[in-house]
Formats: C-alpha cells, structure tokens, sequence
C-alpha cells in the first residue's frame, strides 16, 4: 500500500449492465454508468431510445430485468433497505408535473415530509414556504395546481422533490409539456439547483441548458449508451456518428 | 330543498291528485289526518321509517368498507388477489337480493348454529349483495387515477396505505360519488324486501295495515310517497356534497 494511493470515492449512482424489457421490447440494453456526487449529467437521444426508463430505473419506477444498480452505496433489490435508499437519496421531476390535483400547493410539498419523515406540520410548512421561495412562487402556497400556469406547476413539483432534501435530482423531460414561453423560467430554476452543487440526471433536449450545467453528456439510441464524454467534447467532436447526426438535427442553425 | 327537487314534488304530488281524479273508489279517510284513527294510521304507517332508514345507513356503510376491501386486491398484480376480487364479485352479484336475504336468516344460522335478529339479517344481506357492485364501483374509480399520481406518490416516499389514503382514494371519491349516491339510493329502496322475513320497516307497516284496513291502494300511494321523499332527501345530499368535493 503507498501513500499516495487516491482516496476512492464511491459513486453516489452506480449502474452496471442493467437491462429492462417491455415484453420483448428490450428498453435497456446493458446499460453502465457511474455518477459522483455533485455531478451533472444530461441524458439525450431520439424518442424510444430508453433515457426515461434509464432515470425511471435509478428510483425503481421500473424495475430493472439485469445488471446492478446501487444508490449512495445500497444495491437495489426490492427489499425494504433499498427502498428506503431510494426515499432517503432520490427526487424526480416529472414531464407532466405529476402534482396532487386534490391538494394546495402547500399540502404538495408537505405531506411527504409529514407522511415519511414524521415531520410536524408547522416545521414542513416552514420546510416548504423555504422551498417556495427558491423557486420563487411562495405567494401561490394556497392555490390548487390547476389554477397556475405549467410553468409555474413545474416550479412546485420541483420544490415538492426538494422538501424531501434528496442527494439526487431526476429530470424526465421537465419542459417538454410547457408552453415555449415558460420554459426558461424553470431552467432557470434547475441552474440555481445545479450551482447549488445537487447531484443532477436531466433528460432533456434543451441543448443551452445541458452547456450551461452538465458536466457528463450521454446520448442513447436503442437502449444503449452510445455517447459518454464531457460536454466540450460532446458538442464538438463526439465520436459517434449518431450523435453527431442528432446533434445536427436537434442544435439550431 | 333546492328549486329541482321542489319541482320533482310537485309532480308527484300533482300526479297523485291527477289519480284521485281517476274513476277509483278513492278512501282517503284511512289516513286522514283530521280524525283520530286517521292520524293513528299515519303515525303507524311513518313508524317505520326509523328501521328502513337504520338499515340502509348501517347496510351503506358496511357494504362501502367491504367493496373496498375487496377492489384493493383487483389492483394488484397477484394472480391470487386478481383470482380472488373476480371469484367475489361474480358470486356474490349473482345472488338475487331476496334470494340472499333468505339464506342469510332462514339459512346461515343453521349453518353457523347461531341466532340472528331480523335487523342484522337484513343488514347483511343488503351490505353482501350491494358489497360487489362497491367493489366493482372503486374498481373503476381507483383505475381511473392517473399512474403519475402513484409515481408521485413515490417519489415523496410515501407508503402504499398513505398513498391510498391521501392521494389515489379522495380523488377516486370525488369521481365515483355519483355512483355511490346512486348505491344508497338503490339500498334505501331494496331495504323495503326485508320485510318479508318481518323486518318493522316502512312497507312491513304498509302490508300490516292494509291487512287491517283493508283500502291498499291509499296505504300504499303513502307508502310510494315515503320513499319518494326520502329518495329525494338523499339526492339533495349527495348533489350538495359533490358540489363542495368539486370546490
């Protein structure tokens, strides 16, 4: 043993070879990825090409068919240690919002909190009006979902995933539902996050937004990872013709 | 009272005059209510709302507690539990509701060796015959929740009984509370078979004073318009209800 031996740090996500099948459908194809703390990664690639199913495996939305997935350590195996890894490490942000149509803006960020983390009620409403304000709607906390716009939805199903203080950020598409209009205000809010120092996987196609943040850009087509590199090299000189191709048809002229 | 329900009323109450107009030999004296025997009837006759208005509520809300028992497991991907909601519904759906209601009095307590009162021989029949179509009713309704809510759920690490609780059930309620408004309806109504094993409801009393006074068709034009009132009692309920749920 030397000295001088580097210190290992233990990814914070780690996948190794995970497929997923729908039926014959192969999603995922033995997909390996590992992601330190406090990086940032955004998944692109064609519809159908299994980024959403990659995220949606990571909190066991799916669960995986082969291969490992371990979170801050804890493999994923459907026990209860692993799911409580999961609630403990991990928020996901939805393309559609997902918010609790029946609840106020107030009760969305609370009742998780409440529920799990048997925080008391007025210790969460604090907990969120904080969240709130980082994304800076705290003046909506009694509207229903319904009577915001989309953009402002999304800003609550971002603070909902953030009151349960999550290592790991997931994005599925986070602006692919809203008004073009609206989009920038909940990037915005997703590159405080990032300058934060939260651990981020976005899959999006808002190409600015992945040079602005991402430190690891991957791009998938037919469930495979077929471009892995740092986004210098990515928007420049990718290896893989495929994604060159989709970066040609996705970056404006 | 709201202003539809009002009108409903007054329908009624028009269509009985309209029969009186008919060329029947009317009796209205058995329940006239300015003489003493007249007025002795009525109470009679109304006498029997306590135990049709006891049995349906204690039948609704039992019958509500198994259909959702038994809907939870159709939710899951367990062949056994599938096996089991199926099995269920389709049995007990079978049974007609007089057919069941004289098993369960003449019938079970031989085969349990136990006693059983009318009322609690009404009350289950009436809970296990309408059980199946609650259960097919949240079936539908729980179904009919968007799966993002359950993903939600998730995320917020929220366990399978609170997502139940606070998220997919209030939701499924608000949807499936026309249905459920109709349940009780159609159990306020049924509750008037389980007079045939004796049970002192409002047509129990009906039937016995006809058989005393011998004028059925005024008898039972009141007893009609029992049920009628209190039908539309419950209506006015539920409307009322669903308006502050959809607020």
């Amino acid at each position: 043993m030397t000295r001088n031996q580097p210190v290992h740090v233990q990814p914070v996500v780690s996948m190794n070879d995970v497929s997923k099948f729908f039926g014959a459908f192969q999603a995922l194809n033995t997909v390996s990825i590992d992601i330190s703390m406090g990086e940032r990664v955004v998944v692109c690639g064609p519809s159908g090409s299994g980024k959403s199913t990659l995220i949606r495996c990571i909190n066991q939305l799916e669960k995986h068919d082969g291969g490992s997935i371990t979170i801050n350590g804890t493999t994923l195996d459907g026990s209860r240690a692993s799911l409580k890894s999961i609630h403990d490490n991990v928020g996901m942000v939805f393309q559609q919002f997902n918010l609790f149509p029946h609840l106020s803006v107030l009760d969305n960020l609370t009742l998780g909190p409440i529920r799990s983390r048997k925080m008391s009620k007025s210790d969460a409403n604090e907990l969120a009006m904080q969240y709130l304000e980082r994304v800076r709607i705290p003046e909506q906390a009694e509207k229903y979902p319904t009577q915001l716009s989309g953009g402002q939805q999304q800003r609550v199903a971002i603070a909902r995933s953030l009151c349960m203080e999550p290592n790991i950020m997931l994005f599925d598409e986070p602006t692919s539902a809203l008004d073009p209009e609206m989009i920038n205000e909940v990037l915005d809010v997703m590159v405080e996050l990032a300058e934060s120092g939260m651990t981020m996987i976005c899959v999006t196609h808002e190409m600015g937004f992945a040079r602005r943040v991402a430190d690891t850009m991957i791009f998938m087509d037919h469930g495979e990872i077929v471009e892995k590199s740092d986004k210098e090299k990515f928007f420049t000189a990718p290896d893989s013709e495929r994604c060159q191709e989709f970066l040609q048809q996705i970056l404006p002229h | 009272m709201n202003k539809l329900n009002m009108i409903k009323l007054l329908l009624a109450a028009g269509f009985v005059l309209m029969l009186t107009g008919c060329s029947g030999d009317w009796g209205w004296y058995v329940v006239d209510p300015t003489t003493p025997k007249g007025q002795t009837n009525l109470k009679f006759l109304l006498s029997g709302i306590y135990y049709t208005i006891a049995l349906s509520v204690t039948a609704i809300i039992i019958s509500v507690i198994v259909g959702l028992l038994v809907a939870l497991p159709a939710l899951s991907s367990n062949k056994v539990l599938i096996g089991f909601n199926r099995v269920y519904v389709e049995l007990v759906r079978a049974v007609p509701i007089l057919v069941m209601i004289l098993w369960v009095y003449y019938g079970m307590p031989q085969l349990l060796g136990i006693t059983i009162t009318v009322f609690w021989a009404g009350v289950i029949a009436l809970a296990l015959s309408d059980s199946a179509f609650e259960a097919e009713i949240f079936r539908a309704g729980i179904q009919s929740i968007d799966k993002g809510q359950y993903e939600a759920s998730h995320t917020v690490a929220l366990s399978y009984f609170d997502t139940m609780r606070f998220i997919i059930l209030p939701q499924a309620i608000r949807r499936i509370l026309p249905a459920l408004g109709n349940q009780l309806v159609y159990m306020l109504k049924m509750s008037s078979l389980v007079s045939v094993i004796g049970m002192q409801e409002l047509t129990r009393k009906a039937n016995e004073l006809v058989v005393t006074e011998y004028r059925p068709l005024e008898i039972y034009t009141i007893l009609l318009l029992e049920y009628l009132v209190l039908i539309l009692i419950v209506s006015a309920g539920v409307r009322w209800l669903e308006r502050r749920l959809s607020q």
